[in-house]
C-alpha cells in the first residue's frame, strides 16, 4: 500500500456560495486522491485545526468573497505557529491578478483563477508532492 | 519507548494524527506494529459507539448532537467517519466531518475521515488500530461511523461496544433494510428525522421485527428512539438510553465478553493476515508458482498432490512448527 496523498479543501470567510470549491473536490477525487470537504464559512483556526486532525499534505483554500489577502495568509501563519507549515496551502477563487505576487510572497504557493482547468491543479499536486 | 507512542500517550494532536496516517498507509509495518504494541497496555478505557444506516440518514448529524452533549459533560470525544474509496480512480470525497465542523476548534474533539482504501486488512484492520490510538491517548469516547450496507462496514462495526443503527422514514424499502441482515447488529436503534411522515410507522415496523428478535436473544432488550437532528429534538434521550444500556452491558459481564470476542477476532485476523503473507512470499520465490501452474497444465502433477507436498516444505521454511 502506497501513501495516499491527501488534501483538504475548505472555503474561509463569509460568502456562501461553494460549488467551485465542490467541483474541484470531486475532480479530486476522481483524479486519485482523498479529499476532505468542510464546507463554507470555515474560520483559519478550524481549518488548520482540520488540516492537523486528518494529517493532510495540501490545503486548498477557496474564496469569493475578496477577503483572500487577510485570510489566506492567516492560514499559513498558523500552520506556522503550529510547527505543520510542511502542509502546502494553494488558493483558488476570484482573485485578481495583481494580488497573487503577494499572496505567493506569504506562503501561498499555488493560486488558481476560475477557469483553470482541473488538469492544471493536478499537474501542479503532482510536482509539489 | 517509542517517541510517536509517547507523543500519543501524552495528547499530542500532530502525533495522534500522525500515528494514524502510519496505520493507514502501511508504508512501514515494523513501526506500526511498534507502536501499537507500546499502545496496548494503555487501551481499554475508552467506550466505543458504532453508527451505522443508509445514506444520508443523518448519522453525522447526530454525532454532532451527541458530542456537544457529551462535551457539556466533559467527556472527550474521537470520531473515525469512514467512507468508500472510489474503485476506479483510488480516491475518495470524505464529507462526513462537514456535518461536525463547529467542533472543530474543540481540543476535546478530535475527528478523522477514514476511507476504506484497499487495505491488506481490510478497513476493519485499519479502523481497529486507530480506535486503540485515541483510546490510549485518553479520549473518553471513540464512534466510528460508516454507510450500513456491506459486509466491510459489518465488519467495522462489530469493533464497538456498542452499535447505534440509524433508520429514516421515507426511503421507501425501510423493511427491506432491516431484512438485510442490518437489524442483526443493532444494539440501540435510532429512528432520524422523527419530524418528517411516517416515522411513527417506521417505528412500529421496527417494534415489530425486534420482537421476533428480543424473543430469541432473551438477554437483550434493544432500546428504540425517536429523534431529529436537525431541530435537536429527542437526543438527550437517546443518549441516556445509550448510556444506560452500555451501563447494562459493562454490569453484567457482556461488555467484556465482547471485547474478549473482539480480541479473538483479532488475533485470528492478524494470524491470517500474516499467513498469507508469508504464503504469497513462499509461492513467489523464483516464481515456484510459474513452474508449478506449468506442471498442472502438462497433467505431470495434480493440484492436491502437488500441494499437500510443497505446503509441508514451506511449514519448514517458515519454521512452523
Ligand atoms: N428533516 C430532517 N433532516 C435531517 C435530520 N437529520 C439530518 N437531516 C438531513 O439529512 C441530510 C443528511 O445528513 P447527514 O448527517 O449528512 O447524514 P449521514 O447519514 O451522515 O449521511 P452519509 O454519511 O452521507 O451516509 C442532511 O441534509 C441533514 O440536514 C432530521 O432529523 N430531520
Ligand atoms: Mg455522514
Amino acid at each position: 500500500m502506497m501513501k495516499k496523498i491527501r488534501i483538504l479543501i475548505a472555503k474561509p470567510g463569509l460568502d456562501g456560495h461553494d460549488r467551485g470549491a465542490k467541483y474541484v473536490a470531486r475532480a479530486l477525487k476522481d483524479a486519485g486522491y482523498e479529499v476532505i470537504y468542510t464546507g463554507i464559512r470555515q474560520t483559519p483556526d478550524a481549518i488548520v485545526k482540520t488540516a492537523i486532525q486528518e494529517d493532510v499534505d495540501f490545503i486548498g483554500l477557496s474564496l469569493l468573497s475578496g477577503a483572500h489577502n487577510e485570510l489566506f495568509p492567516k492560514v499559513v501563519e498558523l500552520l506556522k505557529s503550529k510547527n505543520a507549515d510542511d502542509i502546502i496551502v494553494f488558493g483558488g477563487g476570484v482573485i485578481p491578478e495583481s494580488d497573487i505576487p503577494g499572496l505567493k510572497e506569504n506562503g501561498i504557493r499555488a493560486v488558481f483563477t476560475p477557469g483553470t482547468p482541473i488538469k492544471d491543479i493536478i499537474a501542479y499536486i503532482e510536482s509539489a508532492k | 519507548m517509542q517517541n510517536l507512542a509517547r507523543q500519543v500517550l501524552k495528547q499530542d494532536i500532530r502525533a495522534i494524527a500522525r500515528s494514524i496516517s502510519l496505520i493507514e498507509n502501511e508504508t512501514d509495518i515494523t513501526q506500526k506494529e511498534a507502536l501499537i504494541d507500546t499502545l496496548h497496555p494503555h487501551c481499554g478505557n475508552a467506550i466505543v459507539w458504532g453508527i451505522t444506516g443508509p445514506p444520508g440518514a443523518g448519522k453525522s448529524c447526530l454525532l454532532d448532537r451527541f458530542i456537544e452533549h457529551l462535551r457539556q459533560d466533559n467527556k472527550t470525544v474521537a470520531v473515525i467517519a469512514v467512507d468508500p474509496s472510489s474503485p476506479f480512480s483510488g480516491g475518495a470525497l470524505l464529507g462526513d466531518r462537514l456535518r461536525m465542523q463547529k467542533h472543530a476548534t474543540d481540543d476535546g474533539v478530535f475527528i478523522r475521515s477514514m476511507a476504506s482504501r484497499g487495505h491488506l486488512g481490510g478497513v476493519a484492520g485499519a479502523t481497529a488500530d486507530a480506535i486503540k490510538i485515541f483510546d490510549a491517548a485518553g479520549f473518553d469516547y471513540v464512534i466510528i461511523e460508516t454507510i450500513g450496507v456491506g459486509q466491510t462496514e459489518i465488519e467495522v462495526m462489530e469493533l464497538s461496544d456498542i452499535v447505534l443503527l440509524v433508520l429514516v422514514p421515507g426511503l421507501g424499502d425501510e423493511i427491506q433494510a432491516l431484512k438485510a441482515g442490518v437489524m442483526e447488529i443493532g444494539d440501540i436503534f435510532i429512528i432520524n428525522k422523527k419530524d418528517l411522515d411516517g416515522a411513527d410507522r417506521l417505528k412500529s415496523e421496527v417494534e415489530y421485527v425486534l420482537s421476533l428478535k428480543d424473543s430469541i436473544e432473551s438477554d437483550s432488550k434493544h432500546p428504540i428512539c425517536m429523534t431529529s437532528a436537525t431541530q435537536n429534538d429527542g437526543i438527550g434521550n437517546a443518549l441516556s438510553q445509550i448510556n444506560s444500556y452500555f451501563a447494562g452491558l459493562r454490569d453484567d459481564g457482556r461488555l467484556a465478553q465482547k471485547r474478549k470476542e473482539r480480541i479473538e477476532k483479532e488475533l485470528k485476523h492478524i494470524a491470517t493476515t500474516k499467513i498469507m503473507a508469508s504464503a504469497n512470499r513462499f509461492l513467489n520465490i523464483d516464481q515456484r508458482l510459474n513452474g508449478w501452474v506449468e506442471e498442472v497444465f502438462q497433467k505431470k502433477v495434480s493440484p492436491y498432490k502437488l500441494l499437500n507436498k510443497k505446503i509441508g516444505d514451506f511449514l519448514q521454511e517458515i519454521n512452523w512448527q
